[in-house]
Order: C-alpha cells, then sequence, then structure tokens
C-alpha cells in the first residue's frame, strides 16, 4: 500500500467494473454515494436560481424581478422545498456518508447494499416528482404545506408533497442501514467510544431518520388524501384541525434540523483534529452530544407555534426542552475550540471552511436562544429574523460543512488533489457572501419585517429597509459566487491535480488506509484499527506533504 | 478484488460480511428498525384517531353504528389463526420440515386471502351507500355531468343521506331534524376518512404481506429455507406478526368503540 | 442610499414615520415593549460575550499555533472531565436565567387583564375586519391609549398573523378556532400592522395600520365611524365599503383584469348578462349581487374559480345596499 502505485490503483472503483448498467444496478456504496452526490449538486443548484430570484426580487421595494406576487410564492416554495428535501437533508449522510461510513469501520460495504441502492433510486424518482412540480407550474404553499393554504390553492402540491414522500423513504433507507451497519459491523477493536466523530454524528442522524420520517410521510400521505378526496382531517370547514398537521410536521421537521447539523458537526469534528494535528478534545462529551442531540431533538417541535395559539404551559415547556438542546450543541463548540489550544493548524481548504462552519453556527445557535425565548420569540416570530436564523444554522452549518467534507475527502473519492488556493479564496468569498446576506435580516427581522413578503413598499416604519436588502442581494451574488468558485476549483482538479496519495492528510481514520480512489472491495484485509485521533504516525513535510514515520508494516502484522 | 455478488447455491453470505451470524444479527436489526418506522407510521394515524376522538367524540359513536362489528370480529379470528400458523412456519423453517413450511405458509396466505375477502366485502357495503371519502368527487369526475371548473359534486354523489337516516333510526336516533341529520352526516364523514385511511393503510400491508409470503411458499416448496438458511423466513413472521398486532389495535378502536 | 420612504402609494402610510424607533429597534409603544426589549438585550449581552470569548479564542489559536516548520504540535490533555462538567453547569445555569426572564415576561404578554376592550378580528384573504361592540366594522385598527386591548381572532380562509412590531404583539389567526391577544398601547399614533403568515399572492399587502387615540378621542371616532351610511350618498358610501371590506383586493373598478387573483372587475357589470360555470346566465342585478356577497359559490360566472368566501354576518343590509348602489355607478 505504501508504494505510490498501489496509491493510486488502475482499477479501482470507478472504473471496475465498467459501463452504464454497472453503475446504475451497482451495489456498491461508494458508487451509490457519488450518484448522491452528483443528484445534490443538481438540486443546490437549482435551489440556489431560485435563492437568487427571491434575493433580485427583493432588491428594491415594488416588482424587480416579475410583477407577480404568485410566481414568486412558487419561487421561495421550491427554494425551500429543493433545498431541505432535495439538498440539506441528504447532502452529507447520502452522499459523503454513504461513501464513507463503510471505510471507516474497515468495512467492504453498508449492512443492506440492495436496500442502498433502493435508497438512492427512490431519491432520484422523488426528484422526479419535483421536476415534474416544475413542469406543472410549480407550488405555492411554502415548503411547509400548511394547510388549509395548501388544500386550497390550484398549484401543483400533490406532486410535490408526493416526492417529499418518496425522498422520506429514501432518508429512513439510508438511516436503517447506517444504524445497521454501525452496530453489527464494527470492527473488532473499534468500540462503540473508539468510532471517529462523523460515525457518532451519522448515528444520531439515523436515529432521528427512523423515528421522525414515518411520521412526516403519513402527514404528507394525510395531506395528499385530504386534498384529493376532501377528506377533513386538517380543513376547519369540515370539522379539522390545522393545528394538528402543524404539530405533525414539526414533529418531523425540528427533528430533521438535526437530520442536517448532527453529520456536519461530525464532519467538523474530524477535520478539525486532523487538520490541527491533534487529539479531538473531550470525545465521549462529543459523541453523547451527538446523542443528546438527536433525542431532545424530538421534543422540541412546539416551538415552531409560539404564536398558534397553544397554551402558555405547552410554550413554556417547549421553551424550556428549546433551551436544554442548546446545551449540547454549545458543548461541541467549545471542545473543538479546545482542540486547536497547541496544535500545529494548517489551513487548508476543509479546516478553512469547518473554522468558518463554527462561526456561522455559532452565530445561527446563539440567534436561536432569541428564538427559544419566549417574549423575544414573538416579535421575531415568522419574520427575516428567523430566516436569518435558519440560513446561518442550516444554509450555513450544513452547507460550509458539506464543503468542508467534500475537500477533506475529495482525494479518496476521485484521486485527485486539488488547489489549495482555490478553495482558500472560495471560503472567504462564501465567507464574506454569506454573512453580508443573512445578516442584514436579523436588522430588518428583529424590527418587524415578515418573511414571504414579495415586495416591502408598504413595509415603511424600518429604517435604511432598502439598504439592508441591497446589501443582503449584493451578498447572495457573492455567496453563490464563492459556492461556484469552490465547485470550479473541485472539478478542474480532475484534469489538472496531482494524483492523490492514500493519506494526504496524515489522518488516521480507516478510510484514508485503502488506496485513492478506494478499490472495488475497499480493503484487501481488514486494515488495523488504532485510535483514530493519535496522529504520531504522520507528519508533516514541506515538499512531501504528510509522510508516515513509523513503519506500518509492524501494524498489518499485528492484524 | 472481484466485485461478485452472484448468489451461490452454498452458504449465502453476502460478500461483505464476515460471518453468517454476522448477517443474521444484521437482517434482524435492520427488521425491527423497519418495524419500528412502521408503527411510527401507523402511530401518527392513532395520534389523530386520539386527537379526534378527543375532540369530536360524536363523531366515533355516530359512526361506529356503520360498521359491521361481526365481519371485523370475523377478520380479527382470521388475523390471530395467520399468526399462530406463521409462527408454526418460522419453527419448521427451523426444524428444517419442508412439508409443514409449505402447508404452515400456505395456511396463512389462506387467511390474508381470507381477510382481504371479507374486508372487500366491507367495502363494498360503504361504496353501495356512497361512504367512501372522496367517491362523490371521483365518480363526479367520471360521470357525464362533470364540469371542469371545479364546482362541487351534485347532490346525487353525496352520501345515501336516507340509508344514513334510517340506520341511525335503527340505533335509537329517532326523530332527527334535517339540520341534525346534517351534523351526522358530517360527522360520518369525518369518521369514514379516518376508518379507510386506516384500514387501507392496513390493508396495504396484509397485500405486500401477502407478496412476500407468496415468494416465500414458492422458495419452500423447493426447499431453500429448510437448509439452515431461514432469516427470511424469521423476518416476514415479524412483519406478519405486526399487520396482525395492527388490526389487534384497530379493531377495537374502530368497531367497538361506544 | 435610496430613501424607503418616497414613492409610497398611500400618503397616509408617510405617517408611519413617527413610530420608528431607533436605527436598531422598532418603538416601544405598548406596556411590554420595554421589557421584551429588556429580555432582548439581555439575551444579546450573552451572546456578545460567548460570540467574542469563544471566536476570539478561536482566531488567536488559530494565528498563534499556525503550522509552522520543524514545530510539533503541542501535547495537551484530550479531555478533562471537570472542565467539561463545568462549562456544561455554567451553560445550564445561563440558558435557566434566559428562558425564566423570557418565561416570566411572556406570561404577562399571555395573561389579559381585567377590564379589557374587546375587539374582534377576522382575517381574510387579503384583508383585516375589525369589529367593535356597537356592530362597526373598519378595516383599521382603532384604539384608546392606555387601555388594555383584547382582540379576538379568526380566519375565515387560510392561517394568516397579526403582527404589531411597535407593541411586541404577534399572534395567529387559524380558521375554526379563535385565538387571542392583548396589548395596551402608551403612546397616541398610526402604527403599522401586518400579515406575518403566509397567506398567498397579496401576503405582502395584507397590512394595515392601529390607530391609538388620545384618551376620549376613542369614543367619539367609534361614534361617529358608522355615521358614514347616513352622512353620505349610499354610492360614495359603496365606495367607502369597496376598500374597508376588501373588495378592492381582487376586484378593480376600471374594466382591468386583476391577473393573479382572477375575480370580475366591478365596471359596467350592472345590467349585463353573464354566462355562468355549468352552462346557465344571470342578469346582473341587485338580486344577484346580493347574492354574490352572501353566497359566492352559489353562481359562478363562467372563467372564473369559485375562490371569494362569504360575507355572510360581515355586512349589514344596508350595506350591501350602499355596495349595490356603487356598482351600479361604475358605468
Amino acid at each position: 500500500m505504501a508504494t505510490s502505485t498501489a496509491d493510486n490503483p488502475t482499477r479501482n472503483y470507478l472504473n471496475d467494473p465498467r459501463g452504464v448498467k454497472s453503475w446504475l444496478f451497482t451495489r456498491d456504496h461508494k458508487r451509490i454515494g457519488l450518484m448522491f452526490l452528483c443528484l445534490v449538486t443538481v438540486a443546490v443548484s437549482l435551489g440556489a436560481v431560485f435563492a437568487l430570484l427571491i434575493r433580485t426580487e427583493l432588491t428594491l421595494p415594488g416588482p424587480t424581478v416579475t410583477d407577480s406576487p404568485s410566481l414568486y410564492n412558487r419561487f421561495f416554495t421550491l427554494h425551500g422545498a429543493i433545498m431541505i428535501f432535495l439538498f440539506v437533508l441528504p447532502a452529507i449522510p447520502s452522499s459523503l456518508g454513504n461513501f464513507v461510513l463503510p471505510l471507516m469501520l474497515g468495512a467492504k460495504d453498508v449492512a443492506f447494499p440492495r436496500l442502498n441502492l433502493a435508497s438512492l433510486w427512490l431519491f432520484a424518482f422523488g426528484m422526479a416528482f419535483f421536476i415534474l412540480t416544475l413542469a406543472l407550474g410549480g407550488v405555492d404553499t411554502g415548503w411547509t404545506f400548511y394547510p388549509p393554504y395548501s388544500t386550497g390553492t390550484p398549484t401543483a402540491v400533490t406532486t410535490a408533497v408526493v416526492g417529499a414522500f418518496i425522498l422520506g423513504f429514501s432518508s429512513i433507507f439510508t438511516g436503517i442501514n447506517f444504524l445497521v451497519t454501525i452496530h453489527t459491523m464494527r470492527p473488532p477493536g473499534m468500540g462503540w467510544f473508539r468510532m471517529p466523530l462523523f460515525l457518532w454524528g451519522l448515528y444520531g442522524t439515523a436515529i432521528i431518520q427512523i423515528l421522525a420520517t414515518p411520521v412526516l410521510a403519513i402527514t404528507l400521505l394525510l395531506l395528499v388524501v385530504e386534498r384529493t378526496l376532501g377528506v377533513g382531517i386538517f380543513d376547519a370547514k369540515l370539522g379539522g384541525d390545522p393545528v394538528l398537521f402543524q404539530h405533525f410536521f414539526w414533529f418531523y421537521s425540528h427533528p430533521a434540523v438535526y437530520i442536517m447539523i448532527l453529520p456536519a458537526m461530525g464532519i467538523v469534528s474530524e477535520v478539525i483534529a486532523v487538520f490541527s494535528r491533534k487529539h479531538i478534545f473531550g470525545y465521549k462529551f462529543i459523541a453523547y452530544s451527538s446523542l443528546a442531540i438527536a433525542l431532545l431533538g424530538f421534543f422540541v417541535w412546539g416551538h415552531h407555534m409560539f404564536v398558534s395559539g397553544q397554551s402558555p404551559l405547552v410554550g413554556m415547556i417547549f421553551s424550556a426542552l428549546t433551551f436544554a438542546v442548546a446545551i449540547p450543541s454549545a458543548i461541541k463548540v467549545f471542545n473543538w475550540v479546545t482542540t486547536l489550544y497547541k496544535g500545529a493548524i494548517d489551513l487548508s481548504p476543509a479546516m478553512c471552511f469547518s473554522l468558518m462552519f463554527v462561526f456561522i453556527f455559532g452565530v445561527g445557535g446563539l440567534t436561536g436562544l432569541f428564538l427559544g425565548s419566549l417574549a423575544t420569540n414573538i416579535q421575531v416570530h415568522d419574520t427575516s429574523f428567523v430566516v436569518a436564523h435558519f440560513h446561518y444554522t442550516m444554509a450555513g452549518g450544513t452547507l460550509t460543512a458539506f464543503l468542508a467534507g467534500l475537500y477533506y475527502w475529495w482525494p479518496k473519492i476521485t484521486g485527485r488533489m486539488y488547489g489549495r488556493r482555490w478553495g482558500q479564496i472560495a471560503a472567504g468569498l462564501v465567507f464574506i457572501g454569506f454573512n453580508l446576506t443573512y445578516f442584514p435580516q436579523f436588522v430588518i427581522g428583529w424590527q418587524g419585517m415578515p418573511r414571504r413578503y414579495y415586495d416591502y413598499e408598504l413595509v415603511t416604519d424600518i429604517p435604511f429597509i432598502t439598504g439592508w436588502q441591497i446589501i443582503s442581494t449584493v451578498g447572495g451574488y457573492l455567496f453563490v459566487g464563492g459556492v461556484v468558485f469552490a465547485a470550479v476549483g473541485l472539478i478542474r482538479s480532475l484534469w489538472t491535480g496531482a494524483r492523490a496519495p492514500a493519506n494526504p492528510w496524515g489522518a488516521a481514520t480507516l478510510e484514508w488506509q485503502c488506496s485513492s480512489p478506494p478499490p472495488s472491495g475497499n480493503f484487501d484485509q481488514p486494515p488495523p484499527v488504532g485510535d483514530c485521533y493519535v496522529f504520531d504516525d504522520w507528519e508533516y513535510d514541506e515538499e512531501k506533504g504528510y509522510v508516515r514515520v513509523t513503519k506500518e508494516s509492524e501494524d498489518v502484522v499485528s492484524t | 478484488m472481484p466485485h461478485d455478488h452472484d448468489q451461490t447455491d452454498g452458504p449465502p453470505l453476502a460478500h461483505h460480511f464476515d460471518s453468517l451470524q454476522q448477517q443474521f444479527d444484521s437482517a434482524r436489526l435492520g427488521m425491527w428498525i423497519f418495524l419500528v418506522t412502521e408503527i411510527l407510521f401507523f402511530g401518527g394515524l392513532f395520534c389523530a384517531y386520539a386527537v379526534y376522538r378527543a375532540n369530536h367524540p360524536a363523531v366515533f359513536v355516530d359512526g361506529h353504528h356503520f360498521l359491521q362489528t361481526p365481519l371485523g370480529a370475523f377478520n380479527t379470528c382470521v388475523l390471530l389463526l395467520s399468526s399462530l400458523t406463521m409462527a408454526w412456519s418460522v419453527r419448521a423453517a427451523q426444524l428444517r420440515r419442508r412439508g409443514t413450511l409449505v402447508a404452515m405458509l400456505g395456511a396463512t396466505i389462506l387467511c390474508g386471502l381470507v381477510f382481504m375477502g371479507v374486508k372487500a366485502v366491507e367495502y363494498r357495503h360503504k361504496w353501495e351507500h356512497r361512504l367512501v371519502p372522496g367517491q362523490a368527487r371521483l365518480q363526479y369526475w367520471f360521470s357525464d355531468e362533470h364540469d371542469p371548473n371545479g364546482v362541487e359534486p351534485p347532490k346525487e354523489f353525496l352520501p345515501d343521506r336516507e340509508y344514513i337516516r334510517e340506520h341511525l333510526e335503527a340505533a335509537g336516533y329517532t326523530d332527527l331534524t334535517d339540520e341534525q341529520l346534517d351534523r351526522r352526516v358530517a360527522n360520518l364523514r369525518t369518521f369514514m376518512a379516518i376508518y379507510f385511511s386506516l384500514t387501507v393503510l392496513h390493508a396495504l400491508h396484509v397485500l405486500i404481506g401477502l407478496g412476500v409470503l407468496t415468494w416465500l411458499l414458492l422458495g419452500a416448496t423447493r426447499g431453500r429455507w429448510t437448509s439452515g438458511h431461514f432469516t427470511p423466513v424469521d423476518l416476514v413472521g415479524l412483519y406478519w406478526h405486526l399487520v396482525d398486532l395492527i388490526w389487534i389495535y384497530l379493531f377495537p378502536l374502530l368497531y367497538l368503540i361506544h | 442610499m435610496i430613501d424607503a420612504m418616497g414613492g409610497l402609494p398611500l400618503g397616509a402610510w408617510a405617517l408611519f414615520a413617527q413610530s420608528t424607533g431607533s436605527f436598531w429597534m422598532p418603538g416601544e409603544h405598548s406596556t411590554f415593549a420595554p421589557e421584551v426589549d429588556r429580555v432582548f438585550y439581555f439575551i444579546l449581552a450573552v451572546c456578545a460575550f460567548f460570540f467574542l470569548v469563544v471566536l476570539g479564542l478561536m482566531i488567536f489559536f488559530v494565528l498563534r499555533y499556525r503550522r509552522r516548520p520543524g514545530v510539533k504540535p503541542g501535547k495537551t490533555a484530550t479531555h478533562s472531565t471537570p472542565l467539561e462538567v463545568g462549562w456544561t453547569l455554567a451553560l445550564v445555569a445561563i440558558v435557566a436565567v434566559i428562558f425564566y426572564k423570557g418565561f416570566t415576561a411572556f406570561m404577562e404578554m399571555e395573561t389579559p387583564p381585567q377590564g379589557c376592550y374587546e375587539i374582534r378580528v377576522t382575517g381574510r384573504q387579503w384583508a383585516w375586519q375589525f369589529t367593535y361592540a356597537n356592530g362597526h366594522v373598519d378595516d383599521v385598527l382603532h384604539v384608546p391609549v392606555d387601555q388594555p386591548v383584547k382582540l379576538t381572532m379568526t380566519s375565515q380562509d387560510v392561517i394568516h398573523s397579526l403582527s404589531i412590531p411597535d407593541f411586541r404583539v404577534k399572534m395567529d389567526l387559524v380558521p375554526g378556532r379563535y385565538t387571542s391577544t392583548w396589548f395596551k398601547a402608551v403612546n397616541p399614533g398610526e402604527y403599522p400592522l401586518y400579515c406575518t403568515e403566509y397567506c398567498g399572492d397579496k401576503h405582502s399587502q395584507m397590512i394595515t395600520a392601529v390607530v391609538v387615540h388620545s384618551p376620549g378621542e376613542f369614543a367619539e371616532w367609534l361614534k361617529g365611524a358608522n355615521d358614514y351610511l347616513e352622512n353620505l350618498s349610499p354610492a360614495e358610501a359603496g365606495k367607502l365599503l369597496y376598500t374597508k371590506r376588501g373588495c378592492v383586493q381582487c376586484h378593480t373598478i376600471d374594466g382591468s383584469a386583476n391577473p393573479n387573483t382572477p375575480a370580475p372587475s366591478f365596471k359596467g357589470i350592472y345590467g349585463e348578462t353573464h354566462d355562468l360555470v355549468g352552462g346557465a346566465t344571470v342578469v346582473v342585478d341587485d338580486n344577484y349581487i346580493r347574492e354574490s356577497i352572501l353566497e359566492p359559490g352559489k353562481k359562478v360566472r363562467a372563467g372564473y374559480r369559485p375562490i371569494m368566501n362569504t360575507y355572510q354576518g360581515l355586512v349589514s343590509d344596508q350595506e350591501i345596499v350602499a355596495l349595490i348602489e356603487f356598482i351600479k355607478s361604475l358605468k
């Protein structure tokens, strides 16, 4: 494995076997992960187009992009639905997680490869329904599909909801696979608390996917039945209760927020340790906090309904639980920062994006305190403050961590090294653009700017509102520009990049012990399991990069 | 390394597992987790049921008069019997008794078919009196009178008011005014929505179960599960028991409430 | 930068300028606004502290411990249970304080005092209707200063939400149930009132005003408010009702089509014969207009969808007459 030819085998999972059919019917988790990666990239591009349309429309008061509010409503609905269901939910678990999870366990595949393939197909199928929705003129309910608006509007709600329903099953299948794989396929020597933290993140995610998604599925099914057959479970006119839908919906969708953020936190835990050459600080607390977030996340859904007329007592309970879930997130941040202490910090693109995650997620998490606190929640509920908050956590958080993970594992996935500068410049652009986009929305949100407004011509009591909106739009273009820059930098590496060694970062998790890209069967023999945060075996050399300073043959023999 | 997924006749260990034990544990754990998702899936419906029952108790009291309790009770017995035969099948597979396995799987399938048959009779009865949710819209949509501009279906497609009145009178609600009857019809509509959501979803699970059982039966006749590899029978058994269990809850919640 | 106050369609909205607080904060014009703002500033201080400390340390570490040739990473502890437990307990204490402050301020906002002046609020796509004890219905919320006001709210169609940023008040309007909120305005003036729950095409136009009257002025206003039906000609009163009751949101009066909410224009329709959905025809006369207001879904004009909600119970006979006269006058 140490020789350069073994580092870059001519036969690897990308070209062995060849042919379109071998890809479509593959059961190889790496291929499935890579295809997921392509699909979510398409989705995020589409979502970004809608994002820019929204931002451009809001730049100046009055009609800007379109004079039809109905069209604008479709923009923000499609932006939300595509970004949530097709990007932030599957982005890290289904693509990067699928690729890395078995490798990190030193395994040949996930427990149920066929189920994994089914998950991919269902995802593509669900995505097709979203495309169909677009073709039918879009949908204008907001991604939350609240009835009775969603049961009354003539737009293509049914196809969008069916799409989300199918994507839910894709998510459940991935969750089952990950949970079982982590339970039964850990190699000898890898106890629960010797697992890489990314796997803890995926484990927490899998729990949520399994426990919450079925409830969403049934809720969406009821919505479709209600809409097509006029059944009346959520419709007040027929004796139903529209707030019941909100309870059901957020029972899934709040935990779903943690589907988006837990694997992101896992990536950041890996990257920060590797690029500061330090053992991660407080491993057990980070691992337990993943579990705590996954479990507490189930009991906070009511904070989306503080102004829906629920009783103050219920509000109080949900507020208290919401604060409780803030604690494990903060613990993670403290541990990451402590890990940096006395490290040898390498500001590689993956590290830049991870540090950016800590910043952006920090802002998102702290502004969550305003939303969790009952008195201040009333003022900012359904305003652009909320929009800014969840973009800081979900868009900023998940996207930066996704990019960090992509930069981190790119050499493993493609077998190519990318230009460091490209990645660092992209990180700078994304950082500046992102904050310019969303910080102004905190300000105008606190002053009362409602969300989902097509126009703010009549919102006249907010000082400098047009100025804030212009800054936000400029930021939006910079942000998207930064992400495109990152993508170009990565894609050009496929042609111009140097061949990647098996372990370009000197990392200690098992995926770096197979070649880059890995062969179809991952490992010829089970790799030796060590402490995944001890980097003593590898040292940085100015010319050669990370080189092994201990003899690996001993390790191999010792297994 | 060769990437070989082909099924062989030897011990069916998939390439990515280290041992048969690991493979068996994974399959069983996966099935249990799947059953958890199923329970949550129905849990959402039961939750909607509970909220409704608390808010509109009259809906359920009115509604259950329109279900045929004897048929429901019969179906409950049939499914209980099928659980027994399913458990027997698993045992037979473990003891490698091909004949018993084939017989018991056959009996389980038979029970499932009987259940679906009875269900069909019940549904048909609802359809005849236009009590199926969405039936009005559906029939109106395919009728000659259909007007594409989205006006609600006319009266003759709506639930059979006279039947409802007669039925309620038989249940002791005499001398209902038109307004009271309207209220009951609306209640019944909601009840039927919940009844059909729950039972159709359950019936769908029975149908899926029947499909998988048929596949098992075909394999059983060729002795595939009686040579030590009984995992599929075991897992389908778990699934079938869950489907039965859901019915055990559905029957009293829908048919036996007062 | 561009002056957001310029070029307003309605001159009256310029009055909102007086409600403006500081550059960062909306004005504090209700009794609980200062309390909410105290919670806000407290959380802001906590956030600023943690943000500066944590991010400051992160940036310091990144600069101080950049990878340098020949310098190996330091050997430090990989975990420290006292440290972890310590900061966990500190976090618990801080969030407990924030929760408590937010909760107590919230309880005040949730508990209307005795003797509230009650106003009923009805939301519909896309208009507000405020119904007063004497039966007067207005599209602007008029309230007395220094007196607690309780709003009892519901919606006729989809979910709306009533938000008055200057009062720190917000509550959803849910069809099929009543929700309520209360406030006590402390300064006379005019403040904006928004719909903050997405409700369709004109969500961003579902904006009106709260007018806080100085002592004594409110009773006078309320007495005079209904007089227009007596003082004006029916057609003029109808014109007023056309905006006040929200007809303006969908029906134009200049013959143009409303592209987003397709509804027949009122111009020149009186006396015309219209085709109906389903093939029949109808002459637009007094009876048809009355029926269309009270039972809009009954006879829908061909080419339109039955999207209008009933006004049953929301308009008086006298008001219907005024609206009919107004439509008649639109030749």
